[in-house]
């Protein structure tokens, strides 16, 4: 096994060997060989990066009691847009961000591809499910606690990644290009217009210019892929670091194990 | 209880610091010097690359466009007693996106208030919903432009009548050319249907809401109108 700094939790340590047992030699057949040269590999990239002690202190750490479904929201939220980032990738081979091509490359996109419709319906719905898992999550946070000394930090960077996922949310509203998106798109920079003096220069800024014109859409679908994806990612690390270092908490009504010699010494 | 002023420190001299190797008078240790000098080369750097980029997001902030006037049929066409819908082009080469319906009719000296001039022998009125920019629609009937999207109703001058519109329909400039009608550039209107640089949706420019919402610095009405 790989050079371990930390032990291993028990159930990856290997067994004893009963004394009943052949000690002296070991199997080598193909599939020893196999799984010898698998842990090789592993110890030779372990030796020059001790990753494996830093994916322990993340994979392998202490939560408390109490701990229920509700802490997987986290993690939903997480593979919801792992899902997003996925299907969005392979939809970006076949979408056309220009306005006069857009809509025909979706429409070509969900009536001609093989599994085109389906894997753009799991991105449209997909979206959806992201917003209400992450309100989900914020509202188990809330409700829980979780929030307080010294997790305020990490509640800070929970809210940027709401903001971030309701911009994704707005930009990719957009690109499919039809009706329903043009008009939603043509009222949602109208609000965001009416905030005062950064109002119309934020606008412009979303348009490319007055009116929506050639190069908007391009813009929403550079946001929509390229800086949204990066600033969620950055955010999403640092917010996973923040959970493994501080650690979850229990459901508020759990209440502390006080130990007995404790106990003792305050009476 | 007055707390006491500390002395302002004195700037020690590298030497007088006891940093091995100064010369005399320096203030600066060669470290520190390189340090700063490293610091400042990456920043140019990346200044270098990060400053064109943002420029170029924002420049269409700053995109000046210049008027243009577009034909929509000859006088004859257009009566004063109501609204006739022509097709103009906002931007072109974006097909339909870049197509926006007007409402043209004749000044009507005995409905229109406001002073007559070269630019409203012809009243354009723009379909974009002064609420949050939805297309409304000239209804006859009822002479009357109603928005389909959150019950924004105007009267036959593009004032509103009610609903949550926050200043009158906008207007374009019209001229009369060779015998045809040309629609130019969009204005804003206040509640007195005074000509403003054109504002977006949803932004009153009635008193202090003409300070609150600034127009871009590259689109402007027409001087002097």
């Amino acid at each position: 096994m790989a050079n371990l700094k930390a032990p291993l939790p028990r159930a990856l340590r290997p067994k004893p060997k009963g004394p009943s047992e052949d000690n002296g030699t070991t199997k080598t057949g193909p599939k020893e060989k196999l799984a010898e040269k698998g842990i090789s590999a592993v110890d030779w990239v372990d030796e020059r990066t001790s990753l494996s002690g830093g994916a322990r202190w993340l994979m392998f750490r202490k939560i408390p009691k109490g701990t229920n479904w509700f802490y997987t929201l986290g993690s939903a939220s997480l593979f919801a847009f792992l899902s997003q980032a996925v299907t969005g990738v392979v939809l970006a081979m076949y979408y056309d961000p220009s306005a006069t091509r857009a809509y025909e490359s979706m429409r070509y996109l969900t009536n001609e591809v093989f599994l085109g419709e389906f894997v753009r319906g799991m991105h449209k719905w997909g979206s959806t499910v992201m917003v209400i898992l992450v309100f989900l999550h914020m509202g188990r946070t809330f409700f829980y606690g979780a929030y307080k000394y010294p997790r305020e930090l990490n509640w800070v960077i929970g809210v940027v990644l709401l903001i971030l996922t309701l911009f994704f949310s707005f930009t990719g509203y957009l690109l499919p290009f039809d009706q329903r998106s043009f008009w939603a798109t043509t009222v949602g920079v109208a609000i965001n217009g009416t905030g005062p003096l950064v109002g119309p220069y934020l606008n412009d800024f979303l348009r490319a210019g007055p009116e929506f014109g050639v190069t908007t859409l391009a813009r929403f679908y550079a946001l929509h892929m390229l800086v949204l994806p990066a600033m969620i990612a950055t955010m999403i690390g640092a917010h996973l670091y923040l959970v493994a270092r501080l650690g979850t908490t229990a459901p508020p009504w759990v209440k502390a194990e006080i130990p007995a010699d404790s106990r003792k010494d305050d009476a | 209880m007055a707390r006491q002023r500390k002395e302002p420190k004195k700037k020690l001299t590298t030497e007088e610091a006891g940093i091995p190797g100064a010369f005399e008078g320096e203030t600066v240790s060669r470290r520190r010097f390189m340090t700063g000098t490293a610091h400042a080369a990456g920043g140019i750097a990346a200044a270098a690359f990060t400053l064109p980029a943002v420029g170029l997001a924002v420049a269409p902030v700053f995109d000046k466009r210049e008027p243009r006037w577009e034909s929509v049929g000859p006088i004859a066409d257009f009566p004063d007693d109501t609204y006739i819908p022509r097709t103009l082009t906002l931007v072109r080469g974006i097909g339909d996106v870049g197509k926006s319906t007007v409402y043209l009719r004749k000044f009507n000296p005995q409905l229109d208030s406001e002073e007559r001039d070269e630019y409203n022998e012809y009243i354009a009125i723009s379909t974009r919903c002064m609420h949050l920019g939805c297309p409304v629609r000239f209804v006859v009937a009822s002479e009357k432009f109603i928005c389909p999207c959150h019950g924004g109703v105007y009267d036959f001058e593009g004032k509103v009548d009610g609903g949550p519109p926050v200043r009158p329909l906008d207007r374009f400039y019209t001229r009369v050319r060779n015998g045809n009608v040309e629609v130019g550039p969009r204005f804003s209107v206040n509640s007195e249907l005074k000509r403003f640089s054109p504002r977006d949706p949803g932004m009153p420019i009635d008193g202090i809401g003409q300070y609150l919402y600034p127009a871009r610095p590259s689109v402007r009405k027409i001087p002097g109108t």
